[in-house]
């Protein structure tokens, strides 16, 4: 039931509209370049750093094929090439040394019988491999291992903190009536009005005062309280029928046990918008985190990956490995609960 | 209760967490036995508040004692007082339109950046979301799996999103291969001032476009059916049947879409900052990296300068936001 149905309705049945054309190219144009950029990154994080550099670039990741010769009793992973020889015969033989524009190749099956050939006669044989080197190094040597686990970290403990406190908060202020409620509604507001970017110097001067700068708890603490949260959670709780809560009092249950047992379970789904949302906004952390974090120790993954993509000696083939590394998690949060996310949005603006 | 035999998942994940509330409750009775309902409010309360008022509230009365003092300290004391020095500092020129002949030249040149960027990137951003969320609300197969094309960048981090498109950019990179192929003139997209500039504001529009896309399907999906029907009937053209429904009924939506979108144009940031770091020279150079670089980054650090810029800033995000709230009750109670 749209405009697009009815201007995409195929006029008599057949032939195409000029808006059926339109739906599909902006379909396909969307499909490219919304979707081709993260594709190429994940193919190019499989290459190797001379694939990378190689121009033009091949799609998939291409690596030179290698064959082991014995030559003189010793075992020689050589590579392997494509050569015409002087005869014009094309044969596979593999390099054993090369001198200017002139290479010794061997035949892999006979190893004496060598021949001199000019590069321009030959091409490298290459097959499809993954560099997954360029996972696992990083990981190992360049501290990515640390950055990871103190962006689970962060995230974790930040989210788990949100949750209790926001919905401690929602809860008192949907729930009970009390003097200076609609005050403190508003201040929530005006919270809404002062984003991290106009609060940057003097709240790193409070983290600073506060003993927190370079730790990872001077990352999650200012995060924790965010007014979107409460507003959302309030929203949720003030449609649970307060009789429950009055038949729980008669029962001598005590408030924090109407909190916990009662409203929080029946909270449930505007809990988890929000802890999925608290996940992918902790994850993704950028700027406060770049201003906390000085020392490599205690970077989180989107610190430490900005800061080895801006180093003098750029490793591209880490650096998008990385990449691909860091929106992993995004990923699978993404395809596994893409429902909760768009429903969020859709009826919160929450972003 | 019931005992299940065998616990799930997420029954034992929880557990540590009722087993806390479990264990607190005991001193938690105490404690409203001794306070009555009031001190359970306030425990209630206390921690969210506490958190705002130390990270958000200090910070802000803070940035006006930042805002009217000098020096290079961070600790209020040791910080001479100098009036609206900075904020004159900030504002002295003689032509306001010409970054050069201010007293503050960077600070304007990411004014003017700024500005350019918010115009040119809400329209951008609010023709794409438009056109793509009437697609996605069309007869098309497929439906979720469209939604999710536009949609997943939104989830990337700006840092990712950064490095991505880098490496498409740079200059051996995919696009100019894709002109190499098409024989075109290769362009060094992030070292020419325009192009750097322009694909700032492309990158931006790619990675949020699926959020406003993403509303304004929503609003779309609102609209009654039978309004389309009666138009069908009456054989009213497509064109006429959008400008006179689907629009009139959008606009609600549209108009939150924009403020909103203000709202982060203006703070823009991250991906900018991954991409291009505000370069070449200063052509991609916008306001919070200009805070960002006065407060923290540069060797002439002043912060006081940069708490007098973000105020100003701030004052600018004040109405948008309180347009964006004014907005979004008129749309609610519509």
């Amino acid at each position: 039931m749209s405009v697009l149905r009815m201007m995409t309705a195929r006029r008599g049945g057949k032939g195409w509209h000029w808006t059926d054309v339109f739906t599909w190219a902006w379909l396909i144009m969307g499909l490219i370049v919304m979707f081709g950029p993260a594709l190429w990154l994940v193919l190019s994080s499989f290459k190797t750093p001379a694939a990378l550099a190689e121009f033009p670039p091949t799609i998939l990741p291409y690596a030179a094929q290698t064959v082991s010769v014995t030559i003189d009793g010793q075992v020689k992973d050589l590579p392997l090439f494509t050569t015409t020889l002087d005869d014009g015969t094309v044969r596979q033989l593999a390099e054993v040394r090369r001198l200017g524009t002139m290479a010794t190749m061997v035949d892999p099956a006979n190893p004496t019988d060598s021949v001199k050939v000019n590069i321009q006669n030959r091409t490298p044989v290459r097959q499809i491999a993954f560099a997954t080197s360029n996972y696992v190094d990083p990981l190992e040597k360049n501290n990515f291992g640390l950055y990871l686990w103190n962006s689970v970290f962060v995230t974790t403990m930040a989210t788990i903190i949100t949750l209790l406190t926001n919905s401690m908060a929602a809860f008192a202020l949907s729930k009970y009536d009390f003097r200076g409620r609609n005050a403190v509604m508003l201040l929530i507001v005006a919270t809404l009005m002062v984003p991290l970017s106009v609060n940057l110097v003097p709240l790193y001067s409070v983290i600073s005062q506060l003993g927190l700068l370079d730790t990872l708890w001077g990352v999650i603490l200012p995060t924790v309280a965010t007014p979107t949260g409460v507003f959302l959670l309030r929203q949720y709780m003030l449609t649970i029928p307060d009789e429950l809560i009055e038949a729980a009092r008669m029962d001598k249950a005590s408030e924090w046990q109407i909190y916990w047992r009662i409203v929080l379970p029946l909270t449930g789904p505007a809990l988890a918008v929000l802890a999925i949302f608290s996940v992918v906004w902790r994850w993704n952390d950028f700027l406060w985190p770049l201003i906390v974090l000085s020392r490599k120790e205690v970077f989180t993954l989107q610190v430490g990956l900005n800061t080895f993509a801006g180093e003098l000696n750029v490793q591209w083939h880490y650096i998008l490995a990385m990449t691909v590394a860091t929106m992993i998690p995004v990923i699978i949060v993404f395809v596994f609960l893409q429902k909760f996310i768009t429903s969020g949005i859709a009826s919160t603006g929450l972003k | 209760m019931t005992a299940s035999p065998k616990p799930s998942i997420g029954a034992v994940l929880t557990a540590p967490i009722v087993w806390l509330a479990r264990a607190a409750d005991m001193p938690l009775r105490a404690w409203q036995r001794l306070t009555g309902r009031g001190g359970m409010i306030a425990f209630f309360l206390i921690p969210n508040m506490a958190v705002f008022g130390i990270f958000v509230i200090v910070p802000l009365v803070i940035n006006f004692f930042y805002s009217v003092t000098g020096g290079t300290a961070l600790f209020l004391s040791d910080r001479p007082f100098v009036g609206a020095e900075h904020f004159d500092r900030l504002l002295t020129c003689t032509d306001h339109f010409n970054p050069t002949t201010c007293r503050e030249d960077m600070f304007w040149t990411a004014v003017w950046n700024t500005s350019k960027f918010v115009v040119l990137q809400v329209s951008a951003m609010t023709v794409v979301a438009m056109i793509t969320a009437l697609i996605l609300n069309s007869k098309i197969p497929g439906k979720a799996f469209w939604r999710a094309v536009f949609f997943f960048p939104v989830l990337l981090s700006p840092v990712v999103v950064g490095l991505i498109w880098k490496w498409i950019l740079q200059r051996q990179g995919l696009l100019n291969f894709a002109l190499y192929e098409l024989d075109m003139t290769q362009v060094n997209w992030l070292t020419e001032r325009s192009w750097a500039f322009a694909a700032t504001i492309g990158v931006s529009v790619w990675a949020h476009v699926g959020f406003y896309a993403l509303i304004l399907l929503a609003g779309l999906q609102a609209i009654p059916g039978d309004l389309y029907e009666a138009a069908e009937m009456d054989g009213t053209k497509p064109g006429r049947v959008f400008w006179r429904i689907t629009l009139p009924l959008l606009y609600p939506n549209l108009l939150v879409v924009i403020v909103l979108s203000l709202i982060r144009a203006v703070q823009v940031f991250d991906e900018v900052f991954v991409l291009t770091s505000g370069g070449p020279g200063t052509a991609t150079l916008y306001l919070t990296q200009y805070i960002y670089e006065v407060g923290f980054a540069s060797v002439l650090r002043n912060p006081g300068l940069a708490s007098a810029a973000a105020l100003m800033m701030g004052g600018v995000l004040v109405v948008l936001t309180l347009l964006q709230l004014g907005l979004t009750r008129w749309r609610d109670r519509k």
